[in-house]
């Protein structure tokens, strides 16, 4: 039962971990990584839930704030990066090349 | 647990289902919808799971919030609302391998390690008050204060440094 | 004086080093002091012959005095290597037994012995063998001690004006002191190994002296004419001292290997053999046919020169080495009971040989040379018929006369400045009356006419060929040998006598007499060769104690001389031998007389007769010797060695360097190729290659996009996890 969820959780990771890699659009990259946090929330709940702990439950609080705060920085970045090349294709990005 | 079961595999398979949507499709703003479905689905499973306090916050600030951030920011960066040109780089076979192999380590991990539990009956915690709710806070400001302070500082932070970096220079 | 007889040679070395180190700066150029260390030599030669003459005067005194237990005692060999005993060992003896008549003397014949006087010093060991050096005192010895100061001294004053004003005067006389140390070290030489080295150092100095005005290359091929002739002659004589070390039983002492010979202690065909070989020295040294080529060539020298060394010392090296080593000799070609040996044939030959060769020179010190060249085969023909003291007699005589006869042969030079008798010369003794007159007397002693010394000394080697050896003819085919080379000795030297001084003078300037220098010696050896016959007088025209002084005081007696061996005889006086000798000498001067003075005989002959003219040709080409040796025995072998080794050269050594050029070159153009090109340079270039690849490949990593960072990050991580989840 408890293999489900945490089944569950590895499959939305690793879909995040594609959608990370494999997309263009920075905004798309922000909401993978929403998809990996999510995933990530599912997975400490159904340990807590396991322990019967309340545990789980204040740290997938905290991903959660953490994950608004991450969300609202990465967007103002993107902001930026749009008004600087007028693109958010992340393959222009690579000022640090070399 | 037969009926909790069937519920799950059912939000399970929305939600697996939206999330592939999410990095599959070609419109932006369908992705964001799709993100939308996910969180809700992964609402149901919190419910679920007995932790009612956390569902109500995910969905207030995942979807309430975040979500409309990121339309915003859809908006403002002048995403195509429409069929997009591509939004895959040439690429994707890496990161489709590399999920799945990340995916068959987990799967075989979490089989292994935890393929013999199970939760237990009652999943309620209900310690303060036999209410979740008044749990989780007695614990956030019990034991987990100081952490509780930080991510304030953490928000205030970001709050701060989005609206730096986002300021359009003069 | 005769135990330190050693020191005479010294004096003339000295002076050699002395003359080569300060002549220059003398005052006289370094002939005063060759002559005064020749002049103490020959004092010191005189005081040991007469301590000799003492020496055998006491050994026959003590032996009369012990004469009845004489013939019990057994013969003593006194000169025993290492023993420095002097004078003691006479005991024993009798007096010299003088082979004719005196049963009475004849039980004491066998232990007769006067000791001769040794000294030794071991220089060093080798092999369980002594070598050593030392000194043999004994009757030859002592004669020529005497004989060669005498005409050194003679020579060296003579030369004081001859080689005046020479480009070379201090040298000439270093050498001629030289020559006089070594022949003097020759005559006192204990072991055959001295005497070899000896004789080579004698060779070396004749060299040097004949090749005195070497400038001009017929003086200095003859020098290395006579040389090398002579090295011919002793390979001979090193096989002959070999042999007789081993035959010996391990010595090298003269005495111990003559004792042994004479006793019968050494096998005939090594005495065979050995003799053999130290003929072909004496054939070399004393210039008999067929190694006499040498000689004439050799009077390229100076005068005083050809008047020591090629006719009065050096060349009797070989008589005087046979005579020591007569016991070897006697023994070797049973000399006692034959009627003809390879000494006798040798010296027959050379006999006649040169007296032809002497009729047909112009060259006044040619016909001089060859004259030397046949008496010298007298006195070889002598040793070969048994006749010893006869030869030496000869020896003894033939310095003198022979000495005086070139050294005169000088002073004509000086005075018409040219040797050739046709050409040059004629009717001198109106210019030259002293020098005429000695040369007279010299030629008359050298035909052999009574009383001069000649006639002594030829009559008792024809009274030998007549008397001595074995079978029904004895050696009467050598004194028929004598006899013809008598006659032609007469003949050649009045027509020397006539072309020299009488007759008109064909010459160019004004001939004078020579200075005192050269007249005085002339005289003294004329002087000599008038009385030195009489040393030994035959007994059957002296009263005993006159007679045969020669043989009495010279003669070796003792084991190591075949004196005492039956087989031993001494030649008697024999008038019907000295009257034809003596009329064959008269004969020959009377022919000479007749064609010369009277113009009688085929003047002319040689043109008009073929037969003559060939003999001529023969003989004025030198029998053709010169011919075989250069051109036939050498020619023949430097040629084709000479091109045997360029092929040598030219194909396996120049092969040999020219392919290894050829291997390294190619060995390097493959390495070039190869290995240079391909291996090194394709390691160079691969590695540059290489390194560029992989920079390139690295340089995708760079690539400043941040979800290939990602990429890998998860990558790894998803690496690393499953590593260690599955395997650890």
């Amino acid at each position: 039962m408890l293999n489900q969820f945490l089944l569950l959780g590895a499959i939305l990771f690793c879909v995040g971990v594609y959608g990370v890699l494999a997309k263009r659009s920075a905004v798309l990259v922000l909401m993978s990584v929403e998809l990996i946090l999510n995933a990530v929330n599912i997975n400490l709940l159904a340990f807590g839930a396991l322990a019967g702990d309340v545990t789980g439950a204040v740290f997938a609080l905290f991903v959660i704030a953490v994950a608004a705060a991450e969300v609202g920085v990465g967007l103002a970045i993107v902001l930026a990066i749009y008004r600087n090349s007028h693109s958010v294709d992340l393959n222009d990005v690579d000022t640090m090349k070399g | 647990m037969v009926a909790q079961n069937i519920f799950f595999y059912l939000f399970a398979a929305v939600m697996v289902a939206a999330a592939i949507a999410v990095v599959t499709t070609r419109n932006v703003v369908r992705a964001a919808l799709y993100l939308i479905l996910v969180f809700a689905g992964v609402t149901a499973q919190y419910l679920l799971l007995a932790a009612e306090f956390v569902a109500v916050t995910q969905v207030l600030i995942y979807i309430g919030a975040i979500m409309v951030l990121m339309l915003f920011g859809i908006m403002l960066t002048r995403a195509k609302i429409g069929r997009d040109v591509d939004l895959t780089h040439n690429y994707w076979h890496v990161g489709l391998g590399t999920a799945v192999l990340l995916a068959g380590v987990m799967g075989y991990a979490l089989i292994d390690a935890f393929g013999d539990d199970t939760m237990p009956r009652d999943l309620r915690v209900d310690d303060v008050a036999g209410s979740n709710t008044a749990t989780v806070s007695d614990a956030i400001f019990s034991t987990y204060l100081i952490p509780f302070e930080v991510v304030s500082v953490l928000l205030l932070a970001a709050l701060v440094g989005a609206i730096v970096i986002a300021r359009k220079d003069r | 004086m005769l135990d330190h007889a050693w020191i005479i040679p010294l004096f003339p070395a000295a002076s050699f080093v002395i003359i080569l180190l300060f002549g220059r700066r003398l005052p006289s150029k370094g002939s005063e002091v060759g002559i005064a260390a020749v002049g103490i030599a020959f004092a010191l030669a005189l005081v040991t012959n007469v301590s000799w003459f003492g020496h055998v005067n006491d050994a026959e005194h003590a032996a009369g005095a012990t004469e009845e237990h004489a013939s019990a005692v057994v013969d003593q060999p006194a000169g025993a290597p290492g023993e420095a005993a002097a004078v003691a060992q006479e005991g024993e003896g009798t007096p010299a037994v003088e082979g004719e008549g005196g049963e009475q003397h004849a039980e004491e014949e066998a232990d007769a012995s006067v000791a001769p006087v040794t000294k030794e010093v071991t220089w060093f060991e080798n092999g369980g063998v002594d070598i050593s050096v030392g000194m043999l005192l004994d009757g030859p010895a002592v004669m020529m001690l005497f004989v060669v100061t005498l005409v050194s001294l003679l020579v060296h004053v003579y030369s004081t004006d001859y080689v005046a004003g020479d480009r070379r005067y201090t040298h000439f006389f270093a050498f001629l002191s030289l020559f006089t140390a070594s022949m003097l070290g020759l005559v006192l030489a204990k072991t055959t190994l001295q005497l070899l080295v000896l004789w080579e150092l004698v060779g070396v100095c004749s060299f040097v002296l004949i090749g005195h005005w070497w400038e001009e290359k017929p003086n200095s091929d003859a020098a290395l004419k006579a040389f090398l002739t002579n090295r011919v002659g002793d390979v001979g004589l090193i096989v002959g001292v070999v042999t007789l070390f081993w035959a010996a039983g391990g010595t090298f002492d003269i005495v111990e290997i003559n004792t042994r010979a004479v006793e019968g202690g050494i096998g005939q065909t090594a005495l065979l053999v050995a003799a053999v070989s130290l003929l072909a020295a004496v054939m070399s040294k004393s210039g008999q046919f067929i190694l006499h080529t040498w000689l004439p060539d050799a009077m390229a020298g100076p005068t005083p020169v050809s008047a020591l060394i090629h006719a009065a010392t050096m060349v009797v090296a070989g008589i005087y080495m046979v005579g020591r080593m007569y016991g070897v000799f006697f023994q070797g070609f049973h000399i006692g009971v034959s009627s003809v040996n390879a000494l006798a044939v040798v010296g027959g030959i050379t006999v006649i040989g040169g007296a032809g060769l002497a009729f047909v020179q112009n060259d006044i010190k040619k016909v001089l040379a060859y004259s030397t060249v046949s008496q010298l085969g007298y006195m070889v023909m002598a040793l070969g018929v048994g006749a010893w003291t006869a030869a030496f007699f000869h020896l003894f005589t033939h310095a003198f006369f022979k000495a005086c006869l070139f050294l005169g042969s000088g002073s004509v030079s000086h005075a018409v400045h040219s040797f050739d008798m046709r050409q040059d010369m004629g009717g001198l003794r109106r210019w030259m009356p002293h020098t005429y007159r000695t040369f007279i007397v010299a030629t008359v002693a050298l035909i052999g006419i009574f009383p001069l010394a000649g006639f002594w000394s030829k009559d008792e080697i024809l009274a030998g060929a007549s008397q001595l050896g074995g079978g029904d003819l004895n050696y009467r085919g050598f004194l028929i040998v004598g006899l013809v080379g008598a006659f032609m000795t007469a003949a050649y030297m009045t027509r020397v006598v006539y072309l020299t001084f009488f007759g008109d003078f064909r010459g160019h300037g004004h001939p004078h007499e020579s200075g005192p220098r050269i007249v005085v010696p002339l005289y003294i050896l004329a002087g000599l060769a008038v009385v030195a016959g009489f040393a030994n007088v035959p007994e059957a025209l002296a009263p005993e104690s006159l007679a045969l002084r020669f043989e009495h005081y010279y003669e070796p007696i003792g084991s190591y001389f075949p004196g005492e061996l039956p087989a031993f005889s001494h030649p008697e006086f024999s008038l019907g031998v000295a009257l034809t000798a003596t009329l064959i000498g008269l004969a020959g001067i009377g022919l000479a007389y007749l064609w010369y003075w009277r113009e009688a005989g085929p003047h002319g002959i040689t043109q008009r007769s073929t037969v003559a003219r060939a003999g001529y040709t023969v003989l004025a080409n030198k029998y053709y010797f010169d011919h075989l040796y250069t051109d036939i025995i050498a020619g023949g072998i430097k040629g084709p060695v000479a091109r045997g080794v360029y092929w040598i050269n030219q194909n396996v050594i120049d092969g040999i360097v020219d392919g290894a050029g050829r291997l390294s070159t190619a060995v390097g153009r493959f390495v070039y190729t190869h290995i240079d090109q391909q291996v090194v340079d394709g390691t160079v270039i691969g590695s540059a290659a290489a390194a560029q690849r992989g920079g390139q490949a690295a340089r995708q990593l760079t690539s400043g996009k941040v979800q290939q960072y990602g990429a890998l990050l998860f990558g790894a991580v998803a690496v690393f996890a499953g590593v260690l989840i599955i395997f650890i």
